[in-house]
């Protein structure tokens, strides 16, 4: 494709708004994986879980993003009990936990995609609303209106997130049980309980991105295959745990994708994507925005 | 007799009557097995589960025939998950552990190409599955694909030549990085070369892009006057999305061509209106004369409708029943289920199928083509029954099948 600045500026512009996508289906990780250590890949597969919810309540007339908000009690709740069960069977046990974990993870990944395919078969599900399939029309540039609400969304998390951590006493503790455990134990807190509500919060997160999943795309049983490298990249590439700098990570990828997409072929944007994660890991080990 | 009495005495004499029905005798106790793995799940898994429909209600057909040979015939399938890394050792186990007599290959291109070289190894028959040029390079001389297309000049030429008389000059591809979509790009490369047509935008996608935004923002910039696309399922619902979204311009004569699974069932109703204006290849749609097709339908619906699978079944499961009837055919006439023999019979004749005659090249692939090309037209959203009348499809290409004119350009197209 010839380069032209308006081509540049759209290139960029979309690269934005799918960052922001990354972003949103990122976060949840960015707290499991980053700030709680927990080598958590059936992440991916419970965005799918949401993104189904969604669609159940989507067939009572129940808007996406609504019913993003109204699944989430439930996967707080789902995502509590999940780590119990991941803390009681191997971290407590000791040094081995991070393997045996990811062998957890990913079993609860599988029996996430069977159940699903079980209940509603293989075929791909959409979520339906106003801002789905319609788009934003400024001159001759058009902005798909599912993007700009996974914008927004994406918005809302990062900056909920990060206040939420800063400012209250139990983000300050989430923070501090990812930075040391026993300083924690010490100052009279029980960093089990700190964690498990932590990953019920990164669970929960998960409802509403899974959400902005159905939105931007039709979803399937098996496609949160296709999500773990990118959420993990993200989440490495902003510095483990730092919620902003997940924001920053994943449009860095957007609008890298999205360049490289325009202008040198698509085939080109993941191993372009994934060849800045190396250079900056290289550089910089602890990530972008990691301490 | 209280209605308790009356129950049992009912259903004692039910079963009296069901056990003096004439059952299928088979003369023989070892069954013949047909053996393959099919894409259950995973991206293919809508159209190999509405295959498996098919395929079944041959082997209950012809089971209750009497068999092949006098033998039962006994069908296993296995689940790929649409992944091409498993079927190669599905395969081997079909045919070391379960010693199947004879293999189907799975439905597409993707997951039959990784098994092509351990059945010529192995010497084996395998019966197509709507696979794209996959023998193309390794030369199998028992492979026999069921598809209705041969090479990819056939398979675009419809689409190229409509787009021609429409006006158009110039054209932009679009294809995903994997072996289906690729060669068939490359005989659409090839194509338009041979037309003098003005390639304005040639672009792959990884299968694993989920919006397609920016790629259809590069065709928009690049003014074509002819979009052929070739997508795989998951790709396609995304694609025909972003079009609506980000539009390709007005200068558009004629959009699609190569797009795989808006034929099925699930992926129209989900589109609903914007398919309209969509020039697609196709393999059946319905107005075309086929010999026993309707009443083939008929009993897929109500059997694929109990299976929560695609009730209308157009694309895949007509030509997986031809799949058991021309094994069928051949064990017949040649009284015999070796490979060599069946593969020699398949090759010199033809087979009466409810998809109409199947003739073979030396390369296994259909000698009488008759994949379609036709244009979406009046869809509305959310109605899966009216996919079943002729008007939402218009056949363009070829001749014999014709039955209406093209709506061009494809803007106008789209409000048709």
């Amino acid at each position: 494709m010839a380069f032209s600045f308006d081509l540049l500026l759209e290139a960029i512009i979309f690269g934005l708004l799918l960052g922001c996508f990354y972003a949103a289906v990122s976060i949840g990780l960015s707290i499991a994986f980053g700030l709680l250590d927990v080598p958590h890949v059936a992440h991916p597969a419970v965005l799918i879980l949401g993104s189904y919810g969604v669609y159940l309540l989507g067939q009572y007339g129940v808007d996406p993003i609504l019913a993003g908000l109204m699944l989430t009690p439930f996967f707080f709740l789902f995502g509590a009990a999940l780590y119990r069960m991941y803390y009681e069977t191997f971290e407590k046990r000791g040094n081995s936990a991070a393997v045996s974990g990811l062998a957890f993870f990913f079993g609860i990944a599988f029996i996430i995609e069977v159940l699903l395919v079980v209940a509603f078969g293989v075929d791909q599900r959409s979520a339906e609303a106003a801002y789905i399939g319609g788009s934003l029309k400024i001159d001759d540039l058009r902005i798909p209106y599912r993007l700009l609400v996974a914008f927004g969304v994406a918005l809302f998390l990062t900056i909920t997130l990060t206040v939420y951590l800063s400012k209250t006493f139990t983000g300050r503790a989430i923070k501090a049980v990812g930075q040391d455990e026993a300083a924690l134990r010490l100052m009279g807190a029980d960093p089990v309980r700190i964690k498990q509500f932590a990953f019920g919060l990164a669970t929960a997160v998960n409802a509403l991105a899974g959400a902005m999943l159905i939105i931007v795309a039709p979803v399937e049983p098996t496609m949160d295959r296709i999500y773990i490298g990118r959420t993990f990249c993200v989440v490495v590439l902003a510095g483990l745990g730092s919620m902003s700098g997940t924001l920053a990570a994943a449009l860095i990828l957007g609008v890298t994708e999205s360049i490289v997409l325009m202008f040198f072929g698509a085939s080109w944007a993941p191993a372009v994507a994934f060849g800045l994660l190396l250079v900056v890991l290289a550089v910089r080990p602890k990530g972008l925005f990691g301490r | 007799m209280d209605k308790t009495r009356r129950k049992v005495v009912g259903a004692a004499g039910a079963t009296v009557v069901a056990a003096a029905m004439p059952a299928p005798v088979f003369a023989q106790a070892n069954p013949i097995k047909i053996g393959m793995s099919m894409p259950q799940t995973g991206g293919l898994g809508g159209g190999g589960q509405a295959a498996l429909v098919a395929l079944r209600m041959w082997v209950d057909d012809v089971n209750g025939r009497g068999g092949l040979l006098g033998r039962r015939v006994e069908f296993t399938a296995y689940d790929d998950q649409s992944n091409p890394a498993n079927t190669p050792g599905i395969y081997s186990k079909l045919l070391d552990v379960d010693k199947v007599d004879l293999l189907i290959a799975p439905y597409a291109t993707v997951p039959t190409a990784p098994i092509m070289p351990l059945v010529k190894q192995r010497g084996k028959l395998l019966m197509g599955n709507f696979s794209f040029q996959v023998n193309a390079d390794v030369k199998h001389d028992m492979w026999f694909n069921n598809a209705p297309w041969n090479d990819s000049e056939g398979w675009s030429k419809g689409f190229v030549e409509a787009g021609v008389a429409a006006g158009a000059k110039s054209i932009a591809v679009v294809a995903s990085d994997q072996d289906f979509a690729q060669n068939l790009a490359d005989g659409v490369r090839a194509y338009i070369a041979k037309l003098k047509l003005n390639k304005v935008y040639d672009q792959n996608y990884p299968p694993t892009t989920k919006d397609f935004s920016t790629i259809i923002r590069a065709v928009r910039a690049s003014k074509a006057e002819m979009v052929f696309i070739a997508s795989y399922p998951p790709d396609s619902a995304g694609i025909v999305n972003a079009i609506h979204e980000i539009g390709v311009g007005d200068q558009v004569r004629v959009l699609g061509g190569g797009m795989v699974g808006l034929g099925f069932t699930p992926i129209m109703i989900n589109l609903g209106s914007k398919l309209n204006g969509i020039l697609n290849f196709n393999t059946y749609v319905p107005g075309m004369k086929m010999p026993g097709v309707d009443d083939f339908f008929r009993r897929y619906s109500e059997r694929a409708k109990a299976q929560k699978v695609d009730e209308l079944g157009f694309y895949l499961p007509p030509f997986n029943y031809a799949i058991g009837q021309m094994l069928e055919q051949a064990i017949k006439a040649t009284n015999s289920i070796e490979d060599r023999r069946l593969a020699d019979y398949l090759r010199k004749n033809e087979m009466q199928t409810i998809v109409g005659p199947v003739r073979f090249d030396a390369g296994g692939e259909r000698a009488n083509q008759r994949i379609i090309t036709a244009q979406f037209r009046g869809v509305k959203d959310k109605d899966q029954e009216q996919f079943r009348s002729p008007d939402r499809q218009i056949v363009i290409f070829p001749p014999a099948d014709k039955s209406g004119d093209l709506i061009a350009p494809y803007e106008k197209a789209q409000k048709s």
